[in-house]
C-alpha cells in the first residue's frame, strides 16, 4: 500500500463572507482578496509541509495545476516539484499533473519532467490531466470543442520526445514542430510512470487500460461518492480482460485524525468547513463549457439519471451541479464521506475499507485543506505517519506496483547538501 | 404549417440536413447559436415568395458531427462553401442569423460571385473589448433563453423536445450545437472577420434586435463601415438577438423587402 501526501496550497484567508460577496473561487476571484505578503508565508509554509510529510516517511509528496484559482496557488506545480527534488532525498515527487492541452508546444511538459526526474535521480509520477474546465477553457481559453483532441496528441508528442533517440519531426493535427529533441532526458526509462487523473468516463478508463497507466479518481467527495467511480473503472478492467491490480489505481482522500473522533471533529471543523464552504464555491457558469464533457457521457449520465441509477450522484453529473449539491457543515461533510475523521485505530479501519472496497493501491492523502495551520497540519501528518501508515503497510501485499518510480541506485545520487542559514549569514 | 422537403448532402462524410420549402428565387438561410432543431414560423414567412432552402451547419442540429473534422477556420469556410454548392444556393440570395451570417458573410467576402444579396441578423465574428459581447458558453443554463431572445420563451420553445424526439439524444444534440459554435467562435468571437469585409461586394442588410443582449448594437456599424458593398442597417423593435425567433414576420418582412429592393 503506498501512502501519498497531497497539498492543493488554498489560499487560507479568504473572508468569511467570501461565499456571500464573491460569485466564485475560480476565474474571475477577485484580485483584491490576494495579498502577495500573506501569500509569501503561505507558500513558504505549504512547502515547509509537503517536506515534512517526506521527513515522516510519506510514500510521495503531491502537487497539481490549477489557475485562477483561490483555492490552488499552483499554476506551475513543476517550480514546487523543482524544489522539493532538493529538499527529499527518498520520498517520491508526485506532479498530477501538467494540463498537457495548455503548452505549446507541449515539448515544454516533456523538458520540465525530464528535468524535474534528473535532478530528483528518478523520482518523478508524471501525471497528466485534461485539466478542469475552469482552468483549461475559461482560465487558459482553450477551445473546449478541441480540448480532449489537443491533450491526446500532445501526450503522444511527450511520450515521443522521451523516447525517441533522435531528433525528430512532429506533424500533428494542432502542432507542428520540425526539430524535437530534449535535452535533458529522463533518467526513469524509457519514461517516468504515466498517472491519469480522471473524472469518471469510460473512454478515460478504457485508454488507462490500453495504455497500462494508473487511473487516478481525484474527487473532493470521498469514499462513498467514488465508489461507483472505481467500481466503473475496475469493472471496465475485468471486460477487457486486464488484472484487478490495486496498483493500476488511485483515489484521493481528506483525512483528520486525532486522540478520538470528537477531538477530531472539533480540531478539524474549521479548515473543513472552509474547504467546503468558500474554496468549493464556484459560479456553475464556467462548470459546463459544451464539448468538455465527450457525448459518451452525457449519454451515460443522462441514462444513469434516467434509471435514477446508483452513481447518478456523481456521474453524467456536470461539475456545476457537483458544487451545487456540496454539503458545506461538518455534520454534512463527515457524514458523506469527505473527510473522514477519527482517532487513529478508527481512520485505519476506514481507510482498510476504502482501500479493499475500492481496490486502490495509492491513497492521495490530503492532510491540509482549507485554512488549516501549519501546526494541525504537521499534527494531523504526524499522527497518521506514526500510527495510522503502520496499519495499512500490510493491504495489498500480493501485488506489485509497476506504476512506481524507479530512482537511481542511492549510491550513485549527488548528495544535497543541508541548507545552512549560518554559513549565509557569514 | 407544412412541412418542408428534407434532402440529406454529404459533407466531409456526414449526412447534413437541408430543408426546402416555397417556390420562386432561392433564398438561403444559415441558422444562429444554437442552430434549427425544428422547423420555425419565421422560415413560412420567408418562403411565401422564395424557395427557402436551409442547410444545417456541420455540428448544429441536421448537420451530425461534422464540426468535429474542422480545426481551421479555413476548414469551416471551405465547407459552408461546398455546402451552400451542394444545397443549390451558389449565386442565389442568402440569408443568416448570428454564428451563421458570420459565415454567411465570410463566403460572400471570399467567392463574391457565390451571394447575390446578403442579409445578416446580428453576426458573429468581432470582439471589441470596449464593448464586448455576452459570453454565450459562460452562462447558467436558466440564463441562456433570456439572452438568446427577447422572450426567453421563444428559445425555450424551440429546445423543448417535441414529442416523440428520443430522450437522450436531443439534448446532447442541443449541447452539440453550442459546441460547434464554440469550435468556430471561442473564446472571444473574434474571427479577424473584420480584415476581410471590404471584400463583400454583395449589397448587405444588417438587421439587429432592438433588445440583443449578446452582440452590441453598435457593432452594425462596424460591418455597415467595412463592407465593400452597400448597406442597410434595420433594427427589429421587440427583438432579441435570434430576431428571426422573436418576430418572425417583421424580420421576414425586412429581409423580402431588402431583396426585393432592386
Amino acid at each position: 500500500m503506498k501512502l501519498m501526501w497531497f497539498h492543493l496550497m488554498p489560499y487560507t484567508e479568504l473572508p468569511v463572507d467570501f461565499r456571500d460577496r464573491n460569485p466564485s473561487v475560480w476565474v474571475d476571484i477577485h484580485s483584491t482578496l490576494f495579498d502577495p505578503k500573506r501569500a509569501h508565508l503561505m507558500y513558504n509554509d505549504f512547502m515547509d509541509e509537503l517536506e515534512y510529510a517526506a521527513e515522516c516517511g510519506f510514500d510521495a509528496v503531491c502537487v497539481n495545476e490549477h489557475h485562477s484559482n483561490g483555492y490552488g496557488l499552483m499554476p506551475s506545480p513543476n517550480l514546487i516539484a523543482a524544489s522539493l527534488a532538493r529538499r527529499t532525498t527518498d520520498t517520491a515527487i508526485c506532479v498530477m499533473g501538467n494540463s498537457l492541452a495548455l503548452y505549446n508546444p507541449p515539448t515544454r511538459v516533456a523538458e520540465e519532467f525530464a528535468m524535474i526526474d534528473v535532478i530528483s535521480g528518478g523520482r518523478l509520477i508524471a501525471g497528466f490531466p485534461v485539466g478542469t474546465p475552469m482552468d483549461t477553457c475559461y482560465a487558459y481559453g482553450t477551445n473546449p470543442s478541441q480540448l480532449r483532441q489537443r491533450y491526446h496528441e500532445a501526450h503522444d508528442l511527450v511520450k515521443r520526445a522521451w523516447t525517441e533517440k533522435d531528433t525528430f519531426a512532429f506533424n500533428g493535427r494542432f502542432n507542428q514542430q520540425r526539430y524535437i529533441n530534449i535535452w535533458p532526458r529522463p533518467v526513469q526509462q524509457p519514461h517516468p510512470p504515466i498517472w491519469i487523473p480522471g473524472g469518471g468516463s469510460v473512454e478515460t478508463w478504457q485508454w488507462c487500460a490500453q495504455m497500462n497507466y494508473v487511473y487516478c479518481y481525484l474527487s473532493y467527495y470521498g469514499y462513498k461518492a467514488g465508489r461507483a467511480t472505481m467500481d466503473g473503472f475496475w469493472a471496465e478492467m475485468d471486460r477487457l480482460g486486464k488484472d484487478r491490480n490495486p496498483y493500476q489505481a488511485g483515489f484521493l482522500q481528506f483525512i483528520g485524525v486525532a486522540e478520538s473522533r470528537q477531538q477530531a471533529y472539533d480540531l478539524y471543523s474549521e479548515a473543513a468547513e472552509y474547504f467546503y464552504g468558500r474554496c468549493l464555491h464556484v459560479d456553475p457558469r464556467y462548470a459546463t463549457p459544451p464539448g468538455y464533457t465527450s457525448e459518451g457521457s452525457q449519454r451515460a449520465g443522462i441514462e444513469s439519471q434516467v434509471k435514477k441509477a446508483a452513481d447518478a450522484t456523481v456521474r453524467g453529473k456536470s461539475t456545476g451541479e457537483r458544487f451545487a449539491s456540496v454539503a458545506r457543515d461538518m455534520d454534512g461533510i463527515v457524514d458523506n464521506g469527505y473527510v473522514i475523521i477519527g482517532s487513529p485505530d478508527e481512520v485505519a479501519q476506514q481507510l482498510r475499507e476504502v482501500a479493499t472496497q475500492l481496490n486502490v493501491g495509492h491513497l492521495m492523502l490530503l492532510l491540509q485543506y482549507g485554512n488549516m495551520s501549519k501546526d494541525l497540519t504537521r499534527y494531523n501528518t504526524k499522527l497518521f505517519a506514526e500510527q495510522v501508515m503502520p496499519k495499512l503497510r500490510d493491504l495489498h501485499a500480493g501485488w506489485t506496483d509497476h506504476w512506481w518510480p524507479r530512482p537511481m541506485d542511492a549510491a550513485l545520487r549527488a548528495e544535497v547538501p543541508a541548507y545552512m542559514p549560518k554559513l549565509a549569514a557569514e | 404549417m407544412t412541412e418542408p422537403e428534407t434532402l440529406t448532402i454529404d459533407v466531409n462524410g456526414f449526412p447534413t440536413r437541408v430543408w426546402r420549402k416555397g417556390a420562386g428565387p432561392a433564398l438561403g438561410f444559415l441558422a444562429g447559436f444554437g442552430g434549427l432543431p425544428r422547423w420555425i414560423p419565421f422560415l413560412d414567412e420567408l418562403a411565401r415568395g422564395r424557395t427557402v432552402i436551409v442547410p444545417s451547419l456541420p455540428g448544429f442540429p441536421g448537420g451530425d458531427r461534422g464540426h468535429s473534422v474542422l480545426d481551421s477556420h479555413l476548414d469551416w469556410l471551405l465547407a459552408v462553401r461546398e455546402i451552400l454548392d451542394k444545397a443549390g444556393l451558389s449565386g442565389a440570395d442568402l440569408a443568416g442569423s448570428s454564428v451563421g451570417a458570420s459565415l454567411a458573410a465570410e463566403i460572400a467576402a471570399l467567392w463574391p460571385a457565390t451571394v447575390r444579396r446578403l442579409a445578416l441578423i446580428a453576426p458573429f465574428g468581432l470582439f471589441d473589448e470596449t464593448n464586448p459581447p455576452t459570453d454565450p458558453w459562460a452562462q447558467r443554463a436558466d440564463a441562456v433563453p433570456g439572452l438568446m431572445c427577447a422572450d426567453a420563451e421563444k428559445w425555450t420553445a424551440l429546445k423543448t423536445p417535441p414529442e416523440g424526439a428520443n430522450s437522450i439524444e436531443w439534448p446532447i444534440e442541443q449541447v452539440r450545437a453550442n459546441e460547434a459554435a464554440a469550435r468556430i467562435f471561442w473564446p472571444l468571437g473574434n474571427t479577424r472577420i473584420e480584415k476581410r469585409l471590404r471584400l463583400v461586394k454583395a449589397p448587405t442588410l444588417l438587421l439587429w434586435g432592438e433588445q440583443d443582449r449578446i452582440i452590441p448594437r453598435a457593432y452594425a456599424d462596424v460591418f455597415a463601415k467595412g463592407i465593400g458593398g452597400p448597406t442597410r442597417i434595420q433594427v427589429i423593435a421587440g427583438a432579441g438577438h435570434l430576431a428571426e425567433l422573436d418576430r418572425p414576420a417583421e424580420t421576414a418582412a425586412a429581409i423580402a423587402g431588402f431583396l426585393e429592393a432592386d
